[in-house]
């Protein structure tokens, strides 16, 4: 399959042959990683700690992330995965500076943004996008598809008028195998598959070079989940989007991404390509992960309790 | 071979239409038979009705659903035409339900010990002192460390894994002989998921007091948790169970093309990614069709 990236040129969404095909990458050997994290740690206050006499001390700091080393080329996916509480949409959060970094450094397109402020962050946000677990609470009630879709292309100032924003919402639903037709639609209207299908299709409204999926298809039914993971493979293929997708599910990572790391309190315990740590993983954390996604297949003494009780 | 636990023949569920909408048949003839101390796997996707098939049981229908027609029997009873109060003692009771969110299922208001003992003591003659011992005795058998000072915690001092544990000890408390399990790991990481398993599994073959186990409907989208605990699965679409038997020869030869499409659209971490297969929508298609032939032959039946 062609990857070039004139979105117009594109072959049509969906069609069962580009289903099957391996995804492939704009992955230049060699060439300047997209992101390149160093010693990155995040502390965030701890409410739950006791707090002096009235409570009117700040709450300390607990540490989330400590020291995570990462990188992530063009057109790459990575897989994060760990448990809740090991720091993967922390880590996600910080990659795209939504959570400030209290050491270290995030080196996106080889410019240290982990202290950048705001103002100089702006431009670069149009290049790093997110999508996020829950598409209907991250998806304004009043406000149509449409509407929602290209509003990240308003914010940057890239729409003229009433036609083009039309136009637009209607490519870019198409790139999601969404009918132009729903963008008169309301969130509350569609199903949730379809509504994860209008996250991904405003997270790519700018093409970004960085997209971070949290958690994406962990609410949706089996059918719909394989159509998301499949369109995203698609995507990421015909738009050279790198990926960072946040899951717990081992095995969506193996559909997905090219490479995983495995964090746990705070750390990644485990990198690698997806095809390596799954035959061998090395850590044991990462043995304990693969062992314990339950597999369709019939297994006596899967849920025996464990012989090491004693 | 003792009687069954449940017994539902030719179960339909209607769903009246709000303002113009017309009337929608949510089951369509279901049958399903659940033997003593088994654990009955419902998998389908979202809509196929499998929760409506869990509400007739628990006789909590939405307000728009009613059963038009088909037989339920619990235990031995004329479920549907068992007067309601005569129902409300066997709920909780004899039959009982894990649900899928524990966070919504406990009440964050009470401590833990009190919604333990509420529930034994409406169903069974006890003292107040008696049931603090029994549920301090649950969550021991739950395996929750330091129960007795979880007793005196509140739903959101405990982890969500904690937190199903809870619910697993009150739906096992009055020792039932039926548990409706709702999607109950659904929320929960895989590591935690397995440890909640394991519990259900051992609690399930106990049977909390009842000799051969207390039976389970296990209700779930996830294929793996089915071939793990069930013993049997019933695969339900558009409201028909369009394959039902064995686990372990379901899973060794699906017959039903939608079984065989669920299996093949479900990713696992063992095999390529080129595995993957997302349900084609000609399979969804031709059951849509047999299930409006269905409702027409239905409605003029009637």
């Amino acid at each position: 399959m062609n990857a070039g990236p004139a979105m117009n040129a594109l072959p049509a969404i969906g069609d069962a042959t580009a289903i099957g095909d391996a995804p492939t990458t704009k992955v230049v050997p060699g060439a300047t990683p997209l992101l390149r994290v160093r010693g990155l740690s995040v502390a965030l206050p701890d409410f739950s700690a006791p707090r002096g006499l009235l409570g009117l001390s700040r709450a300390p700091l607990r540490p989330i992330l400590q020291g995570v080393d990462m990188e992530l080329s063009c057109g790459e996916c990575l897989g994060l995965v760990g448990e809740s509480g090991s720091g993967k949409t922390t880590l996600g959060r910080a990659l795209l500076r939504l959570v400030a970094p209290t050491a270290g450094r995030i080196e996106f397109d080889g410019r240290d943004i982990a202290h950048e402020t705001e103002a100089a962050m702006r431009p670069l946000r149009a290049r790093m996008q997110m999508i996020f677990q829950d598409p209907l609470s991250s998806l304004n009630p009043r406000r149509t598809v449409g509407d929602a879709v290209v509003q990240p292309l308003r914010a940057y100032g890239r729409l003229g008028t009433r036609d083009e924003a039309r136009r637009a919402a209607a490519m870019l639903l198409e790139q999601v195998a969404l009918p132009a037709a729903f963008a008169s639609r309301y969130p509350h209207e569609l199903s949730g598959g379809q509504r994860q299908r209008v996250g991904i299709a405003r997270a790519i409204a700018l093409s970004p070079d960085l997209v971070v999926a949290d958690e994406i298809v962990s609410g949706l039914d089996v059918s719909t989940q394989a159509t998301i993971l499949l369109l995203l493979r698609e995507l990421r293929a015909r738009l050279g989007l790198a990926i960072v997708f946040i899951t717990h599910d081992l095995s969506v990572v193996r559909v997905l991404c090219d490479r995983i790391a495995v964090m746990r309190e705070g750390r990644i315990v485990e990198q690698g390509t997806t095809a390596d740590v799954f035959a061998a993983p090395r850590d044991h954390y990462t043995r304990e992960l693969l062992d314990a996604v339950p597999l369709p297949d019939v297994e006596r003494g899967w849920l025996d309790p464990l012989a090491t009780a004693a | 071979m003792s009687a069954p636990v449940l017994e539902i023949e030719g179960l339909h569920v209607l769903l009246r239409g709000e303002r113009r909408e017309p009337d929608r048949l949510m089951l369509r003839g279901v049958d399903l038979s659940i033997r003593p101390g088994e654990v009955h796997a419902l998998v389908g996707e979202s809509g196929a009705g499998k929760s409506m098939i869990a509400r007739t049981v628990l006789g909590i229908l939405p307000h728009r659903a009613q059963v038009a027609s088909g037989h339920v029997r619990l235990l031995g009873h004329d479920w549907l035409k068992m007067p309601p109060a005569a129902r409300r003692a066997m709920l909780g009771r004899d039959v009982s339900l894990i649900p899928q969110d524990p966070m919504s299922a406990l009440s964050p208001a009470h401590t833990i010990e009190r919604q333990i003992c509420e529930v034994l003591r409406l169903h069974l003659p006890m003292s107040a002192q008696a049931a603090r011992e029994r549920a301090l005795a649950l969550l021991d058998a739950v395996r929750i460390r330091e129960p007795a000072r979880v007793l005196h915690q509140y739903p959101h001092e405990l982890s969500g894994g904690m937190r199903q544990r809870v619910l697993i000890a009150i739906a096992f408390a009055c020792g039932p002989r039926l548990i409706v399990a709702d999607e109950p790991t659904t929320a929960l990481d895989v590591t935690v998921q397995r440890e909640v398993l394991r519990l259900l599994r051992t609690m399930q073959q106990r049977g909390g007091g009842q000799s051969g186990g207390t039976a389970v409907l296990f209700i779930t989208h996830n294929l793996g948790l089915v071939a793990k605990l069930a013993d049997r699965v019933s695969v339900i679409h558009g409201g028909r169970i369009v394959e039902r038997g064995l686990v372990a020869e379901i899973f060794d030869a699906p017959h039903a093309a939608y079984t065989r499409a669920l299996f093949a659209a479900t990713p696992r971490h063992d095999r390529p990614a080129e595995a993957l297969r997302p349900i084609d929508p000609a399979v969804t298609a031709a059951l849509d069709v047999e299930a409006a032939a269905y409702d027409n032959a239905w409605a003029r039946a009637r």
